[in-house]
């Protein structure tokens, strides 16, 4: 090891200081009062007899405090999680300050000055790593016969199809899903002509007396309930809606549209156009509903055209109308594809 | 302490009279070392010398934090179930029994509930994970606020960077894997982001998840890439990154008998391995105590997720705050080309275009850098922040468009806490995130190239020692004193920087570099970055400020040891008897 007096580095002319080398090395209490070391050797050791203390409360505290049901107690936190997060906190920290304390007071604190080596390879090692890796690629002949190594290059190359061929198994694609009837792919859902308009949770159909002005009731396709596992949950990203009711005058109906609402009812979809999010957040004298994720802002008087925020596109409407029995149905399917934008979505 | 007289010498021979037997732990390292070698290898490294200082502490706290993640994700996945087959809930937790939910949210709520020690363990590995990104960006602005990226360390640069990018994705996999509510609101928007990639979002989108939306595989498909994918990676490159750091050898801060060429500090054994390894638990320490004593991530209180419902105020983890909010804060740009494919720029400029952007702004700032100075030293020394102004506030500038950025991800929380509207932040952040940058940039470049004159100050003139002096015509001035050498010369120990210009470069036929429209931005970028700093003064600057200084106290040596001379405040002489108004 090198000392500090070599260290020293002549003043150059642009210099204006010249360096000083190391300063002197100062003592330490426990260096040289016994007393001192004495003591930080007690605390030393005490910290890490308290670590051991901690530790078995932690063990005491494992099994005498139930962890099931008293998720309540201090603060909901539950006593089981503080008393083990806090016995095994105090536990490592004792530990660790301990060993930091020893560290600082008692291990030797003399600064050691170590020099530096060149990062780079020194110029016989470059040569003799080039001589090495031109006699390897001379002796193979890999540079003489271009026939081989471009053969073995392609077949290695190639050996990345099977690698990615091999995921095309991951999932379906878009089209192979697409299916008009059962409501599945990214363009259909299970509304179809005469499906009723249930509330969500509960199922039960809504006649338009049902709601008053100002109203906003989250809904579903009549038969979301029968469906079960995947089937349900890719329904429900898809078909969920939300039911307004306002003054018909209010609304201005879109090109198309005009017959789509049932006495100031209009129905539009759930999704969020711009990433999917289910909205709700209803302002009834606006008939502004905002995307809690984003928010982006939809006017559901004005076809859910986008007044702030990300989104891009309308909210998608359910051509609405009344059944016999005087309950809201689904005219048709949506007549554009819900939820996020996608690149062959208009295509 | 009692002799072992039976290897003390009893001849006159120089060899020992009777041979040293070897101990057991002898035994045991001359076994390992006849098959490994180790004693070679380990001879250098034993006693290899770090460099002392607070901020080498924080890339500790990231790796720290990393093992401890590694232990309590062991634990976690001895009971977590990654399925997404439903099913009734029936544990201990009285609200949501009944309730339907995925396997995996049912075995969240079990190792929550049912497992003593689990919702520590679970909260301890949430908390560790915020402390390993944490500690992984304040140690990037450590390194490169010191110039510490700069030759030889930009590979390791590199590779700090793909860590912090990977461990942001292996963040953002492991809390979506509890299936709740909140979390697959943002895997909802995670399939909104991929569909919005131009030609192949919609295939993406249908193979991660095994069909459409949310289908039963996401779940079971991010847990391999949280438990075994992502972490192995992140292993690989953390280690790189250590043996790069010990192949280099640590940076260091200039200072008396510090140089480009050597290292000083304490040996690994025993100082650093008792300082790192006593650190290592620190950290545990503190992340069982968070832990334990702080509730994060209550999935309990969210539910289980349900694609047709959402709550309001609905954030992602904080790192992934910032795209988050610029999501939130871009019109909706949308472009149909003929065929009636769309070109969401809402989705793409935020998610898909802006963070990997900025991951590549990060990774290639040091061989920017390089190329605008053209400087091809190795550094060792590190630099001050305001001695490299122009970097400085680059880095200013980033960190606040991330700022920015990440508040307008907490719009709706800002409006509500500080009664806004959130259309107005919204249309505020709109501006704030170019014009916030540009003005940060400036304020931190003048505010370093002030605080390297009142370096200059101090080195020519002297430190401001406070005290007031009066002259006999009335006049006031301040007294400065002479700073100590060791201060002086640390001051002192930077580089003299001169802005690159063409002629700089002369190759062997002493023809400067063409003057080609290439060199004249590099010209101009230097001319940026170095002109306006302070540099150092040249020792006959010094030697001529330091007689100038002399004879100014000489001048006021008269008034030595006689009221408000100054000295009486820092314990030269006392002050009893003596009176400031002479008298009166």
């Amino acid at each position: 090891m090198t000392t500090h007096h070599e260290s020293q580095v002549p003043a150059t002319t642009e210099e204006p200081l010249a360096n000083p080398g190391l300063p002197e090395h100062t003592w330490r209490p426990t260096d040289v009062h016994e007393s001192a070391e004495k003591r930080a050797e007690r605390q030393v050791a005490s910290l890490y007899g308290a670590s051991a203390v901690f530790t078995l409360l932690f063990v005491v505290a494992y099994f005498s405090l139930d962890v099931d049901d008293n998720w309540t107690t201090f603060g909901g936190y539950g006593a089981s999680t503080v008393a083990l997060g806090a016995c095994l906190g105090a536990a490592l920290l004792c530990i660790g300050i301990g060993t930091i304390q020893w560290a600082r007071k008692l291990m030797a604190d003399h600064e050691m000055v170590e020099m530096r080596h060149a990062v780079r390879s020194s110029d016989e090692d470059r040569q003799e790593t080039l001589a090495a890796l031109d006699a390897g690629a001379g002796e193979s002949g890999i540079t003489r016969r271009p026939l081989i190594r471009n053969s073995l290059l392609g077949a290695v190359g190639l050996l990345g199809v099977p690698a990615v061929v091999l995921l095309r198994d991951l999932g379906p694609t878009p089209g192979q899903v697409a299916n008009a009837e059962e409501g599945t792919g990214l363009e259909h859902t299970i509304w179809a002509e005469g499906v009723r308009v249930v509330r969500d949770v509960v199922g039960t159909p809504i006649r338009p007396g049902d709601l008053i002005i100002g109203d906003l009731v989250n809904a579903v396709p009549d038969g979301l309930f029968d469906l079960e596992g995947i089937e349900l949950q890719q329904q429900k990203a898809k078909a969920a809606v939300i039911v307004v009711k306002m003054e018909p005058g209010d609304i201005i109906p879109g090109e198309g549209r005009e017959d789509w609402s049932v006495d100031g009812i209009q129905v539009y979809s759930k999704i969020c156009s711009h990433v999917g999010c289910p909205i709700s957040l209803y302002e009834r004298t606006t008939h502004h509903v905002l995307c809690p994720c984003h928010q982006s802002t939809f006017d559901l008087a004005d076809s859910a055209k986008v007044v702030f925020g990300p989104a891009a596109r309308p909210l998608p409407q359910l051509p609405l109308s009344v059944d016999g029995e005087g309950y809201l149905v689904a005219q048709s399917d949506f007549t554009e594809p819900v939820g996020p934008s996608y690149w062959e979505r208009n295509a | 302490m009692s002799i072992d007289t039976s290897k003390v010498a009893d001849t006159n021979g120089t060899s020992s009279s009777s041979a040293a037997k070897p101990t057991k732990a002898g035994v045991v390292a001359n076994w390992a070392d006849e098959r490994l070698g180790l004693a070679t290898a380990m001879k250098k490294n034993l006693r290899k010398v770090f460099p002392d200082h607070w901020s080498f502490m924080l890339g500790e706290v990231a790796l720290w934090s990393f093992v401890v993640l590694l232990l309590t994700g062991v634990f976690l996945t001895l009971w977590f179930d990654p399925s997404m087959a439903e099913g009734e809930y029936t544990g201990s937790y009285d609200p949501m029994r009944g309730v339907e939910m995925s396997q995996s949210m049912k075995s969240t709520l079990e190792i929550s509930f049912d497992v003593r020690g689990g919702l520590l363990m679970r909260q301890m590995h949430h908390w560790a994970a915020m402390i390993f990104i944490a500690s992984m960006m304040v140690h990037m602005m450590r390194v490169y606020f010191t110039g510490a990226y700069r030759k030889p360390r930009e590979i390791n640069w590199v590779i700090g960077c793909l860590l912090l990018f990977l461990g942001t994705i292996e963040g953002f996999t492991g809390y979506s894997l509890p299936d709740d509510l909140l979390s697959g609101t943002g895997v909802r928007a995670a399939d909104g982001f991929m569909k919005a990639t131009p030609v192949v979002g919609s295939y993406m989108s249908f193979f991660l998840f095994g069909g459409e939306f949310p289908g039963d595989s996401i779940i079971p498909r991010l847990y391999v890439m949280h438990v075994l994918l992502i972490p192995g990676i992140l292993l690989g490159l953390v280690a790189a990154h250590m043996l790069l750091l010990v192949y280099h050898k640590h940076t260091q801060w200039p200072g008396p008998g510090k140089t480009e060429a050597n290292v000083v500090g304490f040996p690994m054994l025993p100082v650093y391995a008792a300082k790192a390894g006593g650190f290592f638990f620190i950290v545990f320490g503190t992340i069982a105590l968070m832990g334990g004593l702080m509730t994060i991530n209550p999935i309990w209180k969210y539910g289980p997720y349900d694609p047709t419902k959402v709550t309001a105020g609905s954030q992602p983890d904080w790192y992934m705050g910032w795209p988050d909010g610029l999501l939130r804060i871009i019109p909706g740009w949308e472009t149909e080309l003929p065929g009636g494919y769309l070109i969401s720029w809402n989705v793409m400029i935020p998610i898909l275009i802006l963070p990997p952007l900025m991951l590549t702004v990060l990774l290639l700032l040091p061989f920017i850098e390089a190329w605008i100075t053209g400087d091809k030293r190795e550094h060792h020394l590190l630099e001050r922040p305001r001695n490299r102004p122009t970097q400085t506030a680059l880095m200013v500038a980033l960190m606040t468009f991330y700022g920015l950025s990440w508040a307008a991800g907490g719009n709706d929380i800002i409006a509500i806490k500080l009664d806004l509207s959130i259309n107005q932040i919204t249309y505020f952040m709109r501006a704030a995130v170019f014009i916030g940058p540009v003005i940060a940039f400036i304020i931190a470049r003048r505010w370093c190239i002030s605080l390297q004159r009142h370096d200059e100050g101090k080195l020519l003139h002297g430190y401001e020692t406070g005290v007031i002096m009066r002259a006999p015509d009335g006049g006031y001035s301040e007294k400065h004193l002479p700073i100590s050498e060791a201060e002086a010369y640390t001051l002192t120990a930077r580089d003299r920087e001169t802005p690159w210009s063409p002629e700089r470069e002369i190759d062997e036929n002493g023809v400067p570099a063409p003057n080609s429209r290439l060199n004249s931005l590099r010209a101009k970028l230097s001319t940026l970055m170095y002109a306006d700093n302070v540099q150092k003064p040249t020792a006959e600057e010094l030697d001529e400020a330091r007689h100038h200084a002399e004879h100014e106290l000489a001048l006021q040596t008269a008034m030595d040891g006689v009221s408000a001379d100054g000295h009486q405040f820092d314990g030269t002489h006392p002050v009893e008897g003596e009176s400031l108004r002479g008298g009166h």
